[in-house]
C-alpha cells in the first residue's frame, strides 16, 4: 500500500516537471490558434482590425475569391508529394542497400545535411541558378537549345522545383527508416517462391514499407501546402500559394478577419492528413 | 537425321530461356534505374548548394561565367566590419547589427528552451500520469505545423493581447525581441525535448537506483548522476535549437518589430530584390555556421548513445 502510494506520488511528481512546457505551449501555441479561430468569424473594421458582428463571410470569401489560390496550393503540394515519392523511394533503397556502415552513413548524411541548413539560403540558390542571366539559362543558350534567355523564375515550374528540393529529405528519411526495419530475407523468400523482381517489389517490399511511404507523403504534403518562402521567392505573381496570400492579408492595410479565416482553412487542410498519419501510425504500433 | 521441327520440350525450353533473358534485361534496367535515380536525387540536392558556394568565390560578379578564384566578396561583406571605410560599410554595419540581434535572440531562446525542454523530457520519460500521450503529441506539433501558421497566429495573438494591455493600462507594448524569443522558444522546446528524450530512453536507470541505494536523496541523485549523464543530450538539443533559432525566417518575420531585424530577415531583404555575389558569400557563411552547429549536435547525440548504455 505504502509502496503503491509512493510510486503514485513519484509518477505524479514527475508530472509537475511538464508544467512549464505545457504552460508555454498552451499560451503561445494553442491559445493563438483559438484566438485566430475567433477572429475569423468577426467583421472587418477600420484598418483591417476585427470588429463585431459575427459573420461567416470571411469563409465564403476564402472559397469564392481565393479558391483559385487554394486549389493551386493543393495542386502544387500534391505534385510535390508525388515527385518526392518517385525520387525519394529509390534514394531510400539506395541508402539501405549500401554494404558498408561507412557508405550507408555517408549516403544518409548527404540527405540529412541539406535538411538542416537554412531553407531561405537553399531557396536563394535556386533564384541564383534560375535567374535570367543565371547558370541554367546560359547553359541552355550554350547548348543552343534556346535562342534567348527564358523565364524560369516566377513560374509554377520554379515553385514546384523549389518545393521538391526543400521537401525531398522529408520523404527519404521515413521511407529509409521503414526499410531499415524491413527484413530483406522476405525478398529472397518471395523470389524462392517464384516471384520476379517486380512482383517482389510490388507485393512484398512496397506493402511492408507502406507506413514509411505514408509518413513521408504526409511529412512532404503538410509543409508544402503551408510553404511561404518558396512561393514567395520563386513564384512571384504566378506561383501564389495560401501562405503568400495569408501574409498579404495581414501586412499593411490588410484584412485581419479574412487572414484569420484563410489561416484556419490552411490549418484544416493540414490536420486531415496528419490525422490519417497518426491513425495509420497507431494501427502499425498495434501490429508491431 | 536431325528433325527440323522442334519438339514440345524444346519449345518449352526456348520459352524458359527467353523469359529468363527478358527478366535479366528487366533486372538490368531496374538495377540501372535504382542507381541512376538516387544519384540524380543526390545531384539535385547538392548541385545548387555547391554552385552557390563556388560562385561566392568567383572573381567577377557574373552569375554564370567562372572568371577565377577570389575572396573579394568576402572582403566586401566583412570590410565595413573592420571599419576600413569601404563604400559598402553601411550595409556591412546593418549586416553585423542583424547578426548581433540573431545571436542574442538565439542564445536566450536556447537557454529557456533547454530548461523547459529537459524538464518535460524527464517528465515524459519517468512520470506516470494521464495525458502523457497527448502531451508528447503536442510536443511534435510545433515541428510539423507549418511555420507560417505559427507565425501568423502568434502575431495576431500579440496584437489582441497588446490591444488589451493598451485598454487597461494606456500603454501599448510593441513587437520586438521579447515576441521573437517567445515564438522561438515555442518551437525549440520540441527540439530539445525530443533529443533529450532520446538520450533518456537510452540511459540505464540503474545508475539512479544505485545512487539512491548509496544514500543519495532525489535532488542529489539528479544533480550528481542524472544531469551529468544527460548533459550530452542537453548540449545536442541546445545546439539544434540554437541553429533553428539562428536560421528561422518565417516566424521571426511575423514577430519582429522596428530595430529587431535578424540576420535571415536582413538577408531576405537583400535577396528579394537582387542576386549578387555578396549574397552568395553571406549565404556560404550561414551555411557553414549551421552545418557546424548541426554537425556538433549530431556528434554529441552519437556520443550520447555510446556512453549512456
Amino acid at each position: 500500500m505504502a509502496l503503491w502510494l509512493r510510486g503514485l506520488v513519484r509518477g505524479r511528481g514527475y508530472a509537475l516537471l511538464s508544467v512549464p512546457a505545457v504552460v508555454w505551449l498552451v499560451l503561445f501555441f494553442i491559445a493563438p490558434v483559438i484566438i485566430v479561430l475567433g477572429i475569423s468569424f468577426m467583421s472587418r473594421g477600420t484598418g483591417g482590425l476585427p470588429v463585431l458582428p459575427l459573420t461567416l463571410d470571411n469563409y465564403s470569401r476564402t472559397f469564392n475569391v481565393f479558391g483559385g489560390v487554394i486549389g493551386q496550393s493543393v495542386r502544387f503540394a500534391l505534385i510535390t508529394t508525388i515527385v518526392c515519392l518517385l525520387l525519394g523511394y529509390p534514394m531510400a533503397y539506395f541508402i539501405k542497400t549500401r554494404r558498408t556502415r561507412w557508405a550507408k552513413g555517408v549516403a544518409l548524411f548527404l540527405v540529412v545535411l541539406p535538411f538542416w541548413t537554412n531553407l531561405l539560403i537553399r531557396t536563394y540558390a535556386w533564384r541564383f541558378l534560375l535567374a535570367r542571366e543565371g547558370l541554367i539559362n546560359s547553359l541552355l543558350l550554350e547548348l543552343r537549345l534556346i535562342d534567348a534567355p527564358i523565364q524560369i523564375l516566377n513560374t509554377e515550374f520554379a515553385v514546384i522545383l523549389g518545393l521538391v528540393y526543400g521537401m525531398l529529405p522529408f520523404m527519404v528519411l521515413p521511407i529509409y527508416a521503414s526499410m531499415e526495419r524491413f527484413d530483406f530475407r522476405y525478398i529472397e523468400a518471395a523470389q524462392d517462391l517464384g516471384a520476379g523482381a517486380w512482383a517482389a517489389f510490388w507485393r512484398v517490399l512496397l506493402p511492408m514499407t507502406l507506413p514509411g511511404v505514408i509518413a513521408g507523403c504526409v511529412l512532404v504534403f503538410v509543409p508544402s501546402i503551408g510553404s511561404y518562402v518558396t512561393p514567395d521567392l520563386l513564384g512571384g505573381n504566378r506561383g501564389l500559394m495560401i501562405a503568400t496570400l495569408l501574409a498579404s492579408q495581414l501586412t499593411g492595410s490588410g484584412n485581419m478577419p479574412q487572414g484569420a479565416a484563410i489561416s484556419m482553412v490552411l490549418l484544416a487542410m493540414i490536420v486531415v492528413p496528419l490525422a490519417v498519419y497518426v491513425w495509420t501510425g497507431r494501427k502499425e504500433g498495434q501490429r508491431g | 537425321m536431325v528433325s527440323q521441327i522442334a519438339t514440345p520440350l524444346e519449345v518449352r525450353q526456348q520459352q524458359i530461356v527467353d523469359r529468363a533473358r527478358r527478366t535479366r534485361q528487366l533486372h538490368r534496367v531496374g538495377k540501372v534505374g535504382l542507381i541512376v535515380a538516387p544519384l540524380a536525387g543526390y545531384f539535385f540536392l547538392w548541385a545548387p548548394i555547391v554552385l552557390l558556394v563556388a560562385f561566392s568565390f568567383n572573381a567577377s560578379s557574373s552569375l554564370a561565367t567562372w572568371s577565377g578564384f577570389s575572396f573579394q566578396w568576402y572582403q566586401t561583406i566583412f570590410d565595413g566590419a573592420i571599419g576600413s571605410g569601404s563604400p559598402n560599410s553601411f550595409s556591412s554595419r546593418l549586416m553585423l547589427n542583424a547578426l548581433g540581434n540573431s545571436v542574442l535572440v538565439a542564445l536566450i531562446a536556447t537557454l529557456i528552451s533547454c530548461v523547459i525542454g529537459t524538464l518535460v523530457a524527464l517528465s515524459l520519460a519517468r512520470g506516470r500520469y494521464p495525458g502523457k500521450r497527448l502531451l508528447s503529441g503536442l510536443l511534435y506539433a510545433p515541428i510539423i505545423i507549418p511555420d507560417v501558421t505559427q507565425g501568423v497566429s502568434l502575431a495576431l495573438f500579440f496584437k489582441v493581447v497588446f490591444d488589451f494591455i493598451h485598454m487597461v493600462s494606456g500603454e501599448r507594448p510593441v513587437t520586438g525581441f521579447t515576441t521573437i524569443i517567445i515564438g522561438h522558444v515555442a518551437f525549440n522546446i520540441s527540439y530539445v525535448a525530443i533529443v533529450v528524450g532520446a538520450r533518456l530512453a537510452d540511459m540505464n536507470p540503474r545508475y539512479e537506483e544505485a545512487a539512491a541505494d548509496l544514500g543519495a536523496g532525489p535532488w542529489q541523485a539528479f544533480r550528481r548522476v542524472t544531469l551529468p549523464l544527460l548533459m550530452p543530450g542537453i548540449i545536442a538539443g541546445g545546439l539544434l535549437a540554437f541553429t533553428m533559432s539562428l536560421d528561422d525566417f518565417v516566424i521571426t518575420f511575423f514577430l519582429s518589430g522596428v530595430g529587431t531585424t535578424t540576420l535571415p530577415l536582413y538577408v531576405y531583404s537583400l535577396l528579394k530584390v537582387s542576386v549578387t555575389p555578396e549574397i552568395n558569400a553571406i549565404s556560404t557563411v550561414m551555411l557553414i555556421a549551421s552545418t557546424a552547429f548541426v554537425g556538433a549536435s549530431l556528434w554529441f547525440q552519437g556520443n550520447a548513445t555510446k556512453t549512456a548504455a
